[in-house]
Formats: structure tokens, sequence, C-alpha cells
């Protein structure tokens, strides 16, 4: 298992307010990763700083065999590099049909002219049938994204994200708002992406942590506060104090 | 890269219906109505016209009819970037305006150049090139008080670097000031301002006597067309309605297959949530910088078919007023729908000029008497706002109260998108 | 020449009254023709009825050397035609004329009434203009010497207006006893210039000269200007000698070759040059058939077979040969050109230049200054006209496109007051809290009616709002039609603060400024200092948590945009002042303060203030560039503008932290 993403150093402040202080993490592929801790820990800071979104004061991000630094690179370049985002509230095209979302996310080349010519072929159909059937949306195709109920719109965004077969995956509270079998679904789906690439998830919910059965980094006023399997770190005395404590 | 026709229906079925494995038209009959209409009205007109048919149309009403359908494609152009793209551009019209004093130059200095041969023939010696263009210099810029050509006239001689320049100079315009624009995200609002005050910038420049395109009083006389003197403006005009259907047909077919594929996907997606479009690994800017020159084209195009009927182009033309009406069509025909763009346009432009004109009725209320020429930007303004508020689908709504499995286009509006995005910011 | 005139009516009237006590004593007089006056008239006497410009200089040199007390009515009476001359004994004499015929004759050494006589033997003296001017600067010397401060000034002011040579003696002589020190000091002035014009010598001019260090009258520059113009001059050597200023090279930015070669011409050194056209119609002289010099005429349709057949006939003796590029080259390499001074000596011009230079430093300094005031009184009508868009744009995030005809309703209104309430001081104090109130009123139903269904959908209230300018815009143009309509400041506001003869701002300007300064402060009181600021500030930063601590975000978004529109009004007044009113005014001023507040940065008033700032300098600061061209200016400012944005897209004064982010 060799190091995917390392972010060392890595700090951010909002108007002095520090959100992420001096913050070293990694991660190898494959591997699922659990990322907890109280509100305000900088969880949404840390993914906006790995996809680009923000732009650290000081630190470092690399990427990749090669070590890449993102911090040079936009949003959507990050996105072609391989790292795919859900956001926290299901973010889908909602004027558009699930197979149009799914057709969207697909691995292919993204420039404009390329894209304008595009016409989908039979394997590109393929794979967006087999992409819903993971998801379970096979029956919702035709639909527009905006018709889906809650939880087949987090499903459809995490199909977007494996469509978009991308090495590094950032999920944020997958589970929010979803039935208790509708949760286990989505465990499954994550498990069977952390066999082939690396995933984070952000979670407050423990049990839903628990099911993933992996590692947890605990987050803390923007820094690392303990790593570890999740009994571990619920062990913690610090842990208990500022977190679980409250 | 290959199409692929009805060739796995039974696959398709897999999809659900399989919207994407039929032919274009069959999955966008909305297109081939267009057309069909399109084709029956030029005929129409043709066969009722004074030039070629049995005069009950005259020809000026040729003239608006084929302005209209100009008017109509500058507006499908307005609609990709707006409706589709969610870019509100005041700017367009800049662009339209281009292209009709790409195309008036030539015009002009075609028809001057004519007028001066003939009346150097009259003189003792042969004239020289240089005292032909000397000539020509002097009738067109004698109005600004010039006798000189300025460089932007260098290709004013040659129609084919004319008509290049009707596609390059909108284009490249719209290239660097979007490029500008989306490199620095600007966007929404702050992006519509901006755009409004290019084009501002642009016609004060044109209001300047210096500017080298005469200043306000614009190129002129440009419904004759060189060295078709004889040929009369019945003639002309239909001609010219001839061109603009073909010119409107074909833009539609090209807009309709741009939003119909995975880049209107793609557009529609920027258009509703654009950080989420960056995330998928979308350049974003770039899908902008596309659009907005592909479109800034399709309105040069548009202005260039539009001014040799209008027969006058000045700078008031390119007043960001103008756009600002582009966007009101757009928006009473209902936006995100390409038909809906061309029903606005047609609609709002054709009962203006029926109102303005002095053709309507004036209301007399006994102690005041209404007189639409003066109250009917009132009404409109209103009615605009009235729209906005109350049918933000426009005119083109209506076609969705009628049931039909076929439908593209857009239901929620540009807006509901960056509501959506805005939300997800708090 | 107004004053003499009303000075000679004032003399009239006096007169007459001691004519009329004089009358009742002395029936009759006879005319005395050895009166001192009489006889300085009668040494010239036919200069004086045969008055011409260019001779009757010595008969008024003697009038107003010969100390006569009667001397100045003389010339006045003479000077409104009231002087009449004895045809058979060559006597002077003041007339009244009774009717047609009839005139009455008075003594002009001490007006005694000589009666009433037929006109037949007696002719007018009726100076022409030119000759009434010469009078007039004669009686400014008498003037000068006047009991009245008021009649001193008015002499000066008629001095400075029209100098003659013989001024310079007069004011010299009164200088010294002048009791005014306001009047002496510009006698003083007046005196230094004078001598610059009439002075003898060249070290007098050069002394008077000096003083003019750093003045920036334009008087001063006037007097200095013509001591240092030149004139070009050509000549086998340059000479030696301190009048020559400068070699120049034909070809040179000051001397093109054409004016070179012309000035050869000009001196007979060269043979004229042969226009272009002469070629062709050498050529068309030629015509013999179809051909010119054997060439055919349908041929001759380019420069080069011209030239060529027009050499032919050069040939044949037919033409003059044009002079050719080497010719004119050899002929300027023969000469040498120079720049002389010719206004002056070359030292009294080598001073003037000196000081002039000194002078054009400092103009150009205090023309800085101007322009610095210029543009922050533009600066405080864009602050004006953007306070109300930046407060809806930022606070509510709502584009307002109707602001601009928000403005004009607010000088519309003040127009209306002023039609009802005609003292101008009291109709603008009634049209502020007025227009602030109608805009007001208008602004609270535009957002109850329009805007509120809009929020979070920032374009469509874009387009919405376009649609009330679009309407508010025409209604106007019906209501009140399209010609443009006063709203007059009042008389205290008229007239300009004038610092020097360079830097002068109007008060009205001045007043809109002070309004501005009152605007941010009210701005900045109501923001933080009372209930309704914390409120909007709270609604501002987190709408859902202020309404769920009690604070009504519909009544408080009602209310600023209320506020935001009418601060348009009140600077729709002031504007009005300043321009003026029309239906269109308010699209004159949209577009400058979204750049305003685009600039300055979003949901900041400082921001605003700064903005307005660059804006309004940088606009001034173009047209002072550009000064023939101010829509060229509003160009290029916009343009400048739209790369601006690239670089601060969030303007000056970006809000920071994580909503910025986003």
């Amino acid at each position: 298992m060799s190091t995917l993403l390392e972010v060392s150093g890595v700090s951010k402040s909002f108007d002095g307010f520090k959100a992420i202080n001096n913050l070293s993490f990694q991660i190898g592929e494959p591997e699922m990763r659990a990322v907890i801790g109280p509100n305000g820990a900088g969880k949404t800071t840390f993914m906006d700083i790995v996809t680009g979104k923000t732009k650290p004061d000081e630190g470092t991000v690399l990427f990749g065999e090669k070590s890449q630094s993102l911090l040079k690179l936009s949003e959507s370049q990050i996105a072609q590099v391989g790292i795919g985002r859900k956001f926290q509230r299901p973010t889908v095209f909602e004027d558009q049909s699930v197979s149009d979302n799914l057709m969207m996310a697909l691995k292919k080349d993204r420039s404009p002219w390329a894209v304008l010519r595009f016409r989908p072929a039979r394997e590109d159909h393929a794979a967006v049938a087999r992409l819903a059937d993971e998801i379970g949306l096979t029956d919702q195709l035709t639909r527009k994204a905006g018709e889906l109920s809650h939880g087949q719109k987090q499903w459809l965004e995490i199909g977007m994200l494996l469509a978009q077969d991308p090495r590094l995956l950032l999920v944020d509270e997958p589970a929010a708002g979803m039935t208790p079998a509708e949760r286990e679904h989505t465990t499954d789906i994550l498990v069977e992406a952390a066999k082939t690439r690396a995933v984070v998830v952000v979670e407050h919910d423990m049990e839903f942590v628990r099911r993933l059965n992996c590692k947890v980094t605990v987050l803390h006023e923007g820094s690392v506060l303990a790593e570890g399997s999740l009994d571990h770190v619920t062990a913690n005395e610090r842990v208990i104090e500022v977190y679980l404590g409250r | 890269m290959t199409d692929t026709p009805s060739l796995f229906p039974k696959y398709a079925g897999g999809l659900g219906a399989g919207p994407q494995s039929r032919p274009f038209i069959a999955r966008h009959p909305s297109v081939l109505i267009f057309i069909a209409c399109l084709a029956l009205f030029t005929l129409c007109v043709t066969i009722l016209s004074e030039g070629f048919g049995i005069g009950v149309v005259s020809t000026s009403f040729v003239k608006t009819l084929g302005k209209t359908l100009c008017l109509c494609m500058v507006a499908l152009a307005m609609d990709l970037v707006w409706g589709y793209c969610g870019i509100l551009s005041l700017g367009h019209m800049a662009f339209f305006g281009i292209g009709g004093y790409a195309i008036g130059m030539w015009l002009m200095y075609a028809r001057t150049e004519i007028i001066v041969v003939q009346s150097l023939a009259a003189a003792p010696l042969p004239p020289t090139a240089g005292e032909i263009s000397q000539g020509i210099a002097t009738q067109i810029f004698g109005v600004v008080g010039a006798s000189e050509f300025p460089p932007i006239w260098a290709f004013a001689h040659s129609l084919p670097l004319q008509l290049a320049a009707i596609v390059i100079v909108p284009g490249l315009l719209a290239l660097v000031f979007g490029w500008l624009a989306f490199r620095s995200r600007v966007t929404g609002v702050y992006l519509s301002i901006l755009t409004q005050a290019m084009t501002l910038a642009l016609s004060l420049y044109l209001f300047q006597n210096d500017s080298g395109l005469r200043g306000n009083n614009g190129l002129s006389g440009l419904q004759n067309l060189p060295g078709l003197g004889d040929v009369p403006q019945s003639t002309v005009s239909i001609w010219f309605l001839w061109a603009s259907a073909l010119a409107l047909g074909l833009a539609y077919l090209l807009c309709a297959w741009i939003v119909s594929g995975k880049f209107g996907s793609v557009i529609r997606a920027i258009r509703d949530d654009e950080a989420r479009v960056r995330f998928l690994g979308y350049s974003v800017e770039a899908y902008k910088l596309t659009i907005f020159t592909l479109t800034a084209v399709i309105a040069g195009i548009a202005g260039a078919l539009y001014y040799p009927q209008a027969g006058i182009i000045n700078p008031a033309e390119i007043a960001p007023i103008a756009s600002i009406y582009l966007a009101v069509w757009v928006a009473i025909g209902g936006r995100g729908r390409l038909y809906g763009a061309v029903i606005g346009a047609a609609f709002v432009s054709l009962v203006s000029t029926w109102f303005t004109g002095g053709q309507a009725p004036d209301i007399n209320l006994g102690f005041y008497t209404i007189s639409w020429v003066d109250w009917w930007t009132v009404l409109l303004g209103f009615s605009f706002v009235v729209v906005t508020l109350f049918a933000p689908k426009g005119i083109g709504g209506l076609i969705d109260l009628v049931p039909s499995p076929n439908r593209h286009g857009a239901d929620l509006g540009p807006d509901a998108g960056s509501l959506r995005e805005s939300e997800a910011d708090r | 020449m107004s004053p003499s005139a009303h000075l000679g009516r004032v003399h009239m009237q006096r007169l007459l009254a001691f004519f009329l006590c004089l009358m009742l004593a002395l029936p009759a007089a006879a005319q005395d023709a050895d009166a001192p006056i009489q006889q300085v008239m009668q040494t010239h006497a036919d200069l004086i009825a045969k008055a011409s410009r260019r001779t009757i200089q010595t008969a008024i040199d003697a009038l107003t050397a010969s100390g006569l007390p009667a001397a100045q009515e003389v010339m006045e009476r003479w000077q409104d035609k009231e002087m009449w001359q004895d045809e058979t004994t060559g006597l002077f004499v003041f007339v009244e004329e009774i009717d047609r015929d009839t005139i009455r004759i008075f003594d002009i050494s001490d007006g005694t009434d000589l009666g009433e006589v037929p006109d037949d033997s007696y002719k007018q003296l009726k100076p022409n203009s030119g000759v009434r001017g010469l009078i007039a600067a004669g009686l400014v010397k008498f003037q000068l010497f006047d009991d009245s401060p008021a009649i001193r000034r008015l002499a000066l002011d008629a001095i400075a207006r029209d100098p003659e040579q013989g001024h310079l003696a007069a004011l010299r002589d009164v200088i010294a006893d002048e009791p005014s020190p306001a009047l002496a000091a510009i006698m003083t002035r007046l005196e230094r210039l004078l001598t610059i014009e009439f002075g003898d010598d060249e070290a007098e001019k050069i002394a008077a000269i000096a003083h003019f260090d750093g003045d920036l009258g334009v008087d001063a520059r006037a007097a200095l200007n013509p001591l240092v113009t030149t004139r070009i001059e050509v000549g086998e050597a340059v000479p030696e000698g301190p009048e020559v200023l400068r070699t120049l090279r034909p070809g040179d930015e000051a001397l093109p070759k054409t004016q070179a070669y012309q000035l050869l011409v000009d001196a007979d050194l060269a043979p004229p040059l042969i226009p272009a056209s002469e070629v062709r119609e050498a050529l068309i002289r030629n015509i013999d058939g179809s051909t010119v010099a054997g060439v055919q005429v349908a041929s001759l349709n380019t420069d080069r077979a011209r030239n060529a057949a027009f050499a032919t006939l050069v040939a044949e003796g037919l033409a003059e040969p044009a002079a050719t590029e080497e010719e004119i080259d050899t002929a300027l390499a023969a000469y040498q050109f120079f720049e002389v001074f010719i206004g002056a000596p070359p030292t009294v011009a080598l001073a003037a230049k000196d000081v002039l230079s000194g002078i054009e430093t400092k103009l150009a300094l205090n023309q800085t200054a101007d322009l610095a005031l210029d543009a922050i009184s533009l600066a405080s009508i864009y602050f004006l006209a953007a306070i109300g868009l930046a407060i809806t744009f930022g606070v509510m995030g709502v584009i307002n496109m109707a602001h601009g005809e928000f403005i004009m309703m607010g000088a519309y209104t003040g127009y209306v007051v002023q039609l009802f309430v005609p003292d101008h001081t009291l109709s603008i104090l009634l049209a502020i809290p007025l227009a602030f109130m109608v805009t007001f009123a208008a602004g609270v139903a535009m957002e109850r009616l329009v805007i509120r269904w809009l929020y979070h959908r920032p374009l469509e209230t874009l387009l919405a709002t376009f649609g009330v300018s679009i309407a508010l815009q025409q209604l106007a143009k019906n209501i009140f039609g399209t010609q443009a309509r006063p709203l007059t400041a009042p008389g205290w506001l008229d007239g300009s603060m004038v610092i020097n003869d360079v830097v002068s701002i109007s008060y009205i300007r001045i007043a809109i400024f002070i309004l501005a300064l009152i605007f941010l402060a009210l701005f900045l009181i109501v923001m933080n200092r009372t209930r309704l600021g914390l409120e909007v500030r709270a609604v501002t930063q987190n709408p859902r948590m202020a309404a769920s601590m009690g604070i009504n975000p519909d009544r408080i978004n009602m209310l600023t945009f209320g506020f935001g529109s009418g601060i348009a009004g009140i600077a729709g007044v002031a504007i009005g002042l300043y321009a003026k009113v029309t239906s269109e005014m308010g699209s004159d001023y949209i577009v400058q303060s979204f750049m305003t507040v685009v600039v300055g940065g979003v949901g900041n008033i400082w921001g605003t203030l700064l903005g307005a700032a660059m804006v309004g300098s940088m606009q001034k600061g173009i047209e002072f560039l550009n000064p023939s061209n101010t829509l060229a200016a509003q160009t290029y400012m916009i343009l400048f503008i739209i790369l601006f944005i690239q670089f601060r897209p969030r303007g000056i004064i970006a809000l920071k932290g994580r909503a910025a982010e986003a």
C-alpha cells in the first residue's frame, strides 16, 4: 500500500480564525479512512484544501506516485488527476436525467471540443447502466434527478463519483438523512469502492463509522488529535474530552 | 465517438427509454417542427411578396420580417449563453452591431466606389487607384471632416475579408473579454454589469467622430447592394429574407445539436451549479468561453444580415439598452428552450414595431388619450416585470401545458440553480 | 466706455442745475473766445474737426497736458457727440438739441448758456469709435485723479482692458499718492505690465518682468507671451547674436521639410514646388486626340504611367520639370535655418522666457490642484449616486437597475417643488426631505411588489428592476417631456470660490461635497449606532440566525431598500442642481455608480468611498490628458475598470473570510 495523498504542515486561517493548524495527513491506496471531529474541527476546510477550493496559507499537498503538488492546480485539474468529492448536501444536477448526470461524470476527455463531438457509444451506455445498477437507480435512469428522494440523490452523487473513477474519494457525511436500510446500502457501496481506491469519509455518526470498520482520524481545532482504529481513538482521553465528552 | 443509432434497441431497454439511441431529429421533434414552420413561413412570405408573388405583403414589411428573423437568431444566441449556460450577457447586441458594421463597411465602400468611378470616368484622364481611393474616402468621411481612410478600413474593399471579419471580430472580442472575465471568476450580476460596461465602452467609442466609423452618423445606404443597382428592393428584400431564414434555420440546428448532447448537459450543469461541475473535472471557464465566443459569432452573423435590411447602422444600435431588450425578448419568450427565444424575439419585436409605428389605436379615456407611441415602453417594462415574477418560463412555457413524453428544455431557470448554490454556501 | 458715458451723464445733470440758476441771472452772454481751453482747442481745431484715429492723439495729448479744469468735461462731451463747431468763427460749443433745427449752445470754458440758435451754421463733431476710444483713454488720466476710489478703480479696469503708451506715465504719477493700499497694489501691478509693454529701456522691462515670477495671472502671461515670440528664418549662415534662440534642421519636429522649403521659396532662394496635381494638369493640357506625349490616354491610370508620360512632356519642353527629392534636399542643405526672437530684444525675451517657464511649472502644479478639486467633486457625486446602490447591493445582494431612475425621481421631485415654492433656498430645503420620502416610498413599493419575490435569484432581480427602469424612464418622459427641466440652486450657491486665477471651485460643488460627507456620517451613524443598523448587519451576516432572534428580516429588507432608494432621491436633487433634470439622467449615472460599487468592493461603505474617489479621479485624469474628447475618456475609463476587475475581482476593499471564499 503506497501513499497516495500526503498533506503536511498545512495551515489556513480566516480573519484570524485558524481553521486548519499545521495539519498533516496521509492516506494510501487502496484504503478506507474515516475522519471524525466536532463542529469547527476543520473537516470541511480540509476537503476544500485537497480539492483546490481553498488555497492554504502554508504547507504542502502532494498526490500520486510522482508526488505532484495540488496547490497549483485548479479544481477541475485536481478532479482530473483523480480526486472526487461528494458534498455534504447532495448536489446533483436536478434539471437533468439520472443518466445524463452519470454520463457527464463518466471518465472521458473533458475538453470542450471533445465533449462537443461526444456521442455516447455502446460501452458508455453500458457503463452508465452498470453504475446505475450499483447504486440501485436502474429504474430511475430517465427521471430527472430533481425528482429523486433525498437518499437516491445521495446515491446518485456517489454513483457520479464512481463514474469519475477517482483514485481518491472524499465523502462528506454520506449517510446524513438516510433510513437505516439506505445507510446499509451506502456502507456497502463505500466499502466496495475502497477495495480499489482510497476513500476518505467524514462522518458524525459513530455507528456508521463503526460499520465502515476502518482506520479513524480525529480532527480537533484544525489538527490531528488522534489516529487509529475506532476502539483505539475512542479510548483516547483527549478525544473523549474534546469530542465524546460533549 | 461513433454514433449508435437503433442497433441495440433491446439494450436501450435496459437503460429505460434509451433516449440517446434514436436519431437526433426523432429525439427532438421540436427542431423538425421549427424548421418546418420556418420553411412554411418563408414560402408564404415569398408568395405574398411584391418581388416574387402576388404583392399582398409590402416590401417594407418583408424587410421587417427579414429583420425579425435576424433578431430571432441573435435571441437564439442569447438563449444559449443565458438560458443554457447561465451567463446573463448584456453585451450580445454589441457583437450583433459589430457584424453589422463589418458588412456595412464593405457595402458602403463598394457602392461609393462605383459612384466615384462613374464620376471620374468623365475626367480627361483615367483615374488612378489612389485617386479612386481618395474619392471614396472623401465621399464617406466628408461628413466627419476627414478625407483619409482610417486603418480599420484596410480590408473594406474586399468582400471575403469583410465577411471573415463578421465572424472573426466579434469572436475575437468575445474571446478576449470572456477570457479576462471568466479567468478571474467574475460571475452572476458582476459579469452582467461587466458585459454592459463593455457594450457602453464600445458604443461611446463609436460615437466619436474620429473612431473611423463616421461617429454618430454611422454607416448608411446599406440596403443598396453594390453592382446590383438594377435589382429592385422588392427582390433584394426577398433574397435577404431567404438568407435570414436559412441562417436562422442553420443556427437553430447548430444550437439544438449543441444543447442536445453532453456539451449541453455540461453547460446546463454549469448554469445550475458551477462549483460542482468543477469538481467533476470540467474546466468551467473553457466551456463558458466556448459558448460566449460561439454565441458572439452567431450574433455577428445575425447582425451582418440585419443591417443591410435596415439600411443604416449607427452607434445607438449598440447602446446597452439594446442588449437589455434582447434579454427581455428571451425572458418573455421563455429561456432555456430554443424555440422560446425565437418566439419571444419575434413576438416582442413585431408587437413593438406595431405599437411604436403608430399603427396601434390610441385609447381615449375622456380625460387623457393613451398614445401607444408614448406608453408602449411603459407597458413593455411592466409586463416584463410581471413575466419575470409570475411566468418565469415565458411564452414558451405554454407548450409545457400540452403533455408530451419527449420534451427537452429546462424547467428550472438559471437562478433556481444559483439559489441552491448560494444556500449550500451559507 | 460705459463708465465714462455714465460719468458724462452725472456731470450733465449737475451742470444743467447750475445753468438753470445762471440762466435766471444772465439771460445772454457772449462766447468767450479767449478762454484757455478754447485756445487749446483752436490750436488743434483742424485735427479735432476732421478727427481720425491716426492723427487725433496730438490734440488729446494737448488737452490732457493743458491741466485745465474744463478739459475733462470737454473731452467727455466731445466723446458723447455733444460738442459742435461754429462754422463761421471756428469756435467750439457744447450743444443741447432742442428740435430738428434748433440747438441751445453753451460756452465750453464755463458752461455759460448762450441761448437758442438755429443749427444751420453749426456742425456737430462726430468722432468715430476709434477716436472715441482714444478720448476715453485720455479721460482715464483724469479719472485716475478722481476723489472717488470707485472711479479710480474703473479707470484702472479701463487701462487693463485697453492699455496705451500714455497710461504708463499717468500711472507712475498717481501711484505714490494713492491712499488706498488695495488700489495701489493694482496700480503697481498694472504699471509693471505696462512697463513690459511700453517701457523705455530694457533694464526697466527686465526688472518689471522679474516681478512676475510665479504669477498665475492670465494678464501676466498675456503680457509676457508676445515677448518670447519667435520666427524661423533662413540664411546662408546663422547670424551671431543673442537674438538667435536655436538653429533648426529641416525635418525636425519643429520644422518639417515642406515648411523649410516653403521658407526658401518665400525668401526667393529656391524655385516653388510644382504641386502633385500639376502632373495631371500638364497631361490634360497636352492631350492630343487620344494620346498624350505619345501614350494612350486610357493607359494613364497609374501614377507610374503618368509620371513617365510627364517626363516625356518635360523632355519635349511642354512642361516645367518638378523639383525632385534630391533637388529639394540639396536646396535645404545649402541654407541654415534658425529661430530668432522677434517680440523683444533678446535680453528681455530671455528674461521673459525664464519667468514664463517658472510660471508654467507653478501653473502645472495649480492645474493639478484644480484637477484634484474637480476629481473630488466628481467623486462626491458618484459617491452620492452609488451609496444607495451600495446599500441595496452590499446589504441585500440585490442589484437595483432602477436605481438611476430613483435618482431621476428625486431630481424631478425637486423640480416640482420649485414650481410651487419659488424661493430657491426654501424649495431646496423642502425638496431634500420630500425627495427622500418619495423615493423611499417608491423603493419600499418596489421591494414589496417585486424584489422580495426574487430574493436569491439575482439575475432575475436584475431583469425585473430593468423592466421597472425602462417603464419609469418612459413614464417620466410622458409626464415631463423630453426637454431638460431646470432645478435652480439658491443664489448663495452661485459663483465659485476662487483661490487664484487657475484654481477655483463652484460653491455648488462644495455643497455637494459637504452633502456627501453628511451622508457618509449619516450612514456610519445609522449602521453602527442604531438598533436598525444592528439589525441590518445581523440580517446581512446571517438572516436565519437573525430571524430566530426575533428580527423580522422582511421588515429589515424593506427598510434597507427604502433607505437606499431614499438616498438615491437626495442624490438626485444634488445632481439636478449641478446638471439638468431629464428623464435619462439616471442612466447617465447608473453605469458609473455600478463601477463605483464594484471597484470599491461590495458591502463596505469605505469601499464605496474609495471606489468613487478612484472612478472620479480617473475620469478627470483621462479627461485632462485628452480634453477634447470626453467620450474617449469614458471609453478608456470603462476599459480600465474591466481590467481592474481582473486583478481585484472583489474590489478595493474585499470582504474577507469564509463568506468571501464561498
